[in-house]
């Protein structure tokens, strides 16, 4: 929490804050039903033990949170100075994006390595099976990296555009915390098989309902602030994280909704069967990718590129208008994910005609990106972290073309349930999602930290290649795979018989799945540079020299040249 | 009119929200609702009849395994499909589905006709040792499930929770439904005349092969031989009007 | 009302929406007047960020 006590008390910005009572009429239930599930009855196979286990870990969690609060303000009624922002949230939010982005690759890498190699890296227990580890990855990644960096960052940013410190006194804490919970409890689920059994919506209905505690007051906290602003303008990428964080609220009610096998029961039925349930379930999946994975990140985009290369955004009025043609057309394509199903036809071509649409808006985010650098293109030369952002709207721009292909009916046919698509998303995912996350982690360490620059540029020039050739690797790979596969199914003999058994279609990706698990250990490899370089950044080592910190004014750059960019004075 | 509506729209950030929140609602609403009242969607079969206890219990570990990260469920209209793996699906196979498990990457073969195809011994042995049986097979060996005693004490309590939303399951199947477990592991069970009178065309046997318990094996071989055998495609006219969709 | 029908309107009515959206966010976009607030706008990020009561840039504040 920020540190208050050095502020003078004349200061007028100085408010008590009594914000964190109110916490307590949530935490105080949550732990009463978590004692009860913890020591009840239990129910079976799929609720008993783990069940037990998971309220466990729920309970501590929430017992600590209690007796944190009532310490905390039972000794005095903290103080917050409205004159500095809060940043201590955004440094835990970069600590952890980059823990949670290490656990998630390593999994990645392990079950990687296990369809490569599955005589060597399946094991007998039933906690490390491909089936329980492959959500944990994707989990992983997409919320505990993805969606650490998006709040991390949307609490820095909204900040800085509004020129107000974050509402809500401690709920920013609340909002932190409640979603480390969330994702400890997700992934210690998976390992114990607790799982809803629809990809990337796979927390039981327990988890589900305490994401959307946390999510609402997520949105209370953002909107607040917002609603404070100093600055008549809303700047686009606020409203990029606001269409991010309200439409992931919806995406998450209405596809998760649940009926318990009993109130201490970890296994749930969902109120949606069959084909109704695949529409829902696509129309949050794809919006997962439509509104977590692009709409947050493209908010990221739009303030640290132009931040990074120190020149406003190449086209506001582009912006705006993709933003609105993104949000309308993103939310129809999800039917593409069900081509050639049970789904009715007319569902599937609507899904396919608007993923088609989508590559425009699409593209205009990537121009918008690419062309904020107009006149700066030397500084790709000098300054990897812009390198980084830039190439991950590259890549940005190469997945969401990659994406409408692929939607084509015909295309699908082919590429559908083959690791085309798993290929596909880690273009987006490594290149897109990585590569904007690394570059803004790199930009916020010495900012937040107040250091001249990072510990080791070279280090990130090793990160950017390690990480680029991994991707390569990956994804060429994953086309092989996919293509052959997709070829090898519908191979006939002369005679009009099925040239191959499906296990024949199996063999030949060996050798695919190699490189895959090299490009993706390279990948890893190259975070773990970023997670030391930016450990050493934190203890001012090497060039990360100190900046003055007086309380109150800005640091004054340095007079070193070549100034770097992020600390170059506004014009 | 325009410029004032967007001049609104930028300065406040609630109706910014309700902005947003109203132009991503249009295309859920128009391809999600529908689904729910048009008598199109789901095709009238015969055959179609909710999960046997055993068999839900062995879906709910197909589900927990995570199989459906490698395993579809869904055969597609293509020619070299309908050859590999049989009829393709109809939405009306997946109605009883909570969740859905029509899977979205084929590591593994497509499940949804696997029903009757192999001896259950197969099963046994390949999920114990997938190589053993296919040796250049990549899946993960699911050994612990044969050790694994099914708990199916509150097997009705599943079953209620379905009927609440709305699967055909009587109040008997719900009474019986803990001793329908063992009755369809059993030829020689006491009620094996009023199983069959609730669950039409279940298989009764030991799935896997051990009488002495109800392993997790048992449940998981049960669900993987019934997938695919419901609806009797002899009588099932897929070009007739009605069907078409 | 038949299915059909409810369904053609609404597929109608979603159209009309996003052509009404669409054309709106152009025409905002485009709006000579609005020059000037982008312009301001879109060097938000790059104004000194230390502090909220701090800005180079100035304060355009029309409250």
């Amino acid at each position: 929490m920020s540190t208050l006590e050095t502020t003078a008390p004349t200061n007028p910005h100085l408010k008590t804050d009594g914000s964190m009572w109110p916490m307590l009429f949530i935490l105080i239930p949550v732990a009463i039903w978590a004692m009860f599930a913890a020591t009840g009855p239990g129910y079976g196979t799929f609720g008993g033990v783990q069940m037990k286990a998971q309220a466990g870990i729920m309970l501590a969690a929430l017992i600590g949170g209690i007796i944190y609060i009532v310490g905390r303000m039972g000794s005095e009624t903290p103080v917050i100075d409205h004159s500095r922002y809060a940043d201590t949230i955004v440094k835990y939010g970069v600590v952890a994006t980059t823990f949670w982005g290490i656990a998630g690759m390593t999994v990645g890498v392990v079950i990687a390595a296990q369809l490569a190699w599955p005589e060597i890296f399946y094991f007998e227990g039933a906690w490390t099976n491909f089936g329980r580890l492959r959500p944990l990855h994707t989990s992983a990644v997409i919320f505990a990296f993805g969606g650490n960096a998006l709040i991390a960052t949307s609490f820095y940013v909204v900040q800085r555009t509004s020129r107000v410190r974050l509402a809500g006194g401690y709920w920013p804490w609340f909002v932190f915390w409640g979603y480390q919970l969330f994702i400890v409890l997700a992934a210690t689920g998976y390992l114990m098989g607790v799982t809803g059994g629809k990809e990337y919506a796979e927390p039981e209905w327990y988890v589900d309902l305490w994401l959307t505690i946390v999510w609402v007051a997520y949105l209370l906290v953002f909107l607040m602030t917002l609603a404070r602003r100093k600055e008549p303008h809303i700047y686009v990428a606020n409203w990029f994280y606001l269409a991010f964080i309200v439409t992931v609220a919806i995406l998450h009610v209405v596809n998760n909704l649940a009926l318990p096998v009993a109130i201490t029961s970890a296994k749930s039925y969902g109120v949606y069967a069959g084909v109704q349930d695949a529409m829902t379930q696509w129309w949050y999946g794809h919006n997962a990718v439509g509104f977590f994975l692009t709409a947050g990140f493209l908010a990221i985009m739009y303030y640290f590129i132009p931040k990074r290369a120190n020149r406003p955004v190449w086209s506001y009025k582009l912006s705006i208008v993709h933003f609105w043609a993104v949000i309308f057309i993103y939310i129809w394509a999800g039917p593409h994910h069900l081509h050639y199903t049970a789904l009715p036809q007319w569902t599937q071509t609507l899904g396919m005609v608007f993923s088609l649409m989508l590559w425009m808006p699409s593209w205009g985010g990537m121009i918008n990106g690419l062309m904020t650098l107009q006149g700066a293109w030397d500084k790709l030369r000098t300054d990897p972290v812009l390198r980084m952002l830039v190439v991950s709207v590259a890549f940005y721009g190469m997945a969401t073309f990659e994406g409408p292909l692929l939607s084509v009916r015909y295309v699908n046919a082919l590429s559908h349930y083959t690791d085309w698509g798993i290929g596909h998303v880690h273009s987006g995912a490594l290149g897109w999602n990585g590569f904007v996350t690394f570059g803004a982690l790199y930009c916020l360490v010495p900012w937040l930290w107040k250091k001249r620059e990072l510990y080791s540029t070279r280090l990130v020039e090793w990160h950017f290649w390690l990480a680029t050739l991994g991707i390569v690797f990956y994804i060429t790979a994953m086309w092989g795979a996919g293509i052959s596969q997709g070829l090898n199914w519908r191979a006939y003999t002369e005679l009009g018989f099925l040239e191959y058994s499906f296990i024949e279609t199996v063999s030949p990706l060996h050798v695919f799945y190699v490189i895959r698990t090299i490009g993706g250990l390279m990948f890893l490899l190259g975070t773990f540079i970023m997670a030391y370089n930016i450990r050493m950044t934190i203890l001012g080592r090497g060039n990360a020299v100190s900046l003055r910190d007086d309380g109150s004014l800005k640091p004054v750059p340095p007079a070193v040249s070549p100034v770097p960019p992020t600390l170059a004075p506004a014009e | 009119m325009f410029y004032k509506i967007h001049k609104y729209l930028e300065k406040k950030s609630f109706p910014l929200l309700l902005g947003i929140i109203g132009v991503v609602s249009v295309g859920g609403l128009v391809e999600i609702a529908p689904l729910f009242y048009i008598d199109s969607t789901i095709e009238e079969v015969e055959g179609m009849r909710p999960y046997t206890p055993l068999e839900l219990a062995g879906r709910n570990i197909y589900i927990r395994e995570g199989c459906y990260v490698c395993h579809s469920q869904m055969v597609r209209p293509l020619r070299d499909e309908v050859e590999r793996y049989g009829h393709y699906s109809l939405a009306a196979e997946s109605m009883y589905d909570r969740p859905f498990q029509w899977g979205s990457k084929r590591t593994g073969p497509d499940l949804a006709r696997v029903g009757g195809k192999y001896s259950d011994e197969w099963h046994k042995t390949h999920l114990i040792d997938p190589r053993s049986v296919v040796p250049e097979s990549i899946m993960p060996p699911y050994k612990f499930l044969a050790e694994a005693e099914l708990e199916y004490d509150d097997i009705a309590r599943h079953l209620a929770v379905n009927a609440t939303l709305g699967v055909p399951y009587t109040d008997e199947m719900i009474a019986s439904a803990k001793s329908d477990v063992t009755t369809q592991l059993d030829e020689f069970a006491d009620d094996y005349d009023g199983f069959v009178a609730r669950y039409p065309n279940a298989v009764i046997r030991d799935f896997d092969g051990d009488a002495d318990k109800v392993t997790e094996m048992d449940a998981l071989i049960a669900y993987l031989q019934m997938l695919g055998t419901l609806v009797d495609f002899n009588e099932f006219e897929a070009d007739l009007d009605e069907n078409l969709r | 009302m038949s299915y059909d029908q409810i369904a053609h309107i609404i597929k109608v009515g979603g159209t009309v929406a996003f052509t009404a959206v669409f054309i709106g966010a152009i025409f905002y976009a485009l709006w000579p007047k609005n020059k000037a607030r982008f312009d301001r706008a879109a060097h938000l990020p790059l104004e000194t960020d230390d502090n909220p009561e701090l800005s180079d840039g100035e304060t355009h504040n029309e409250r």
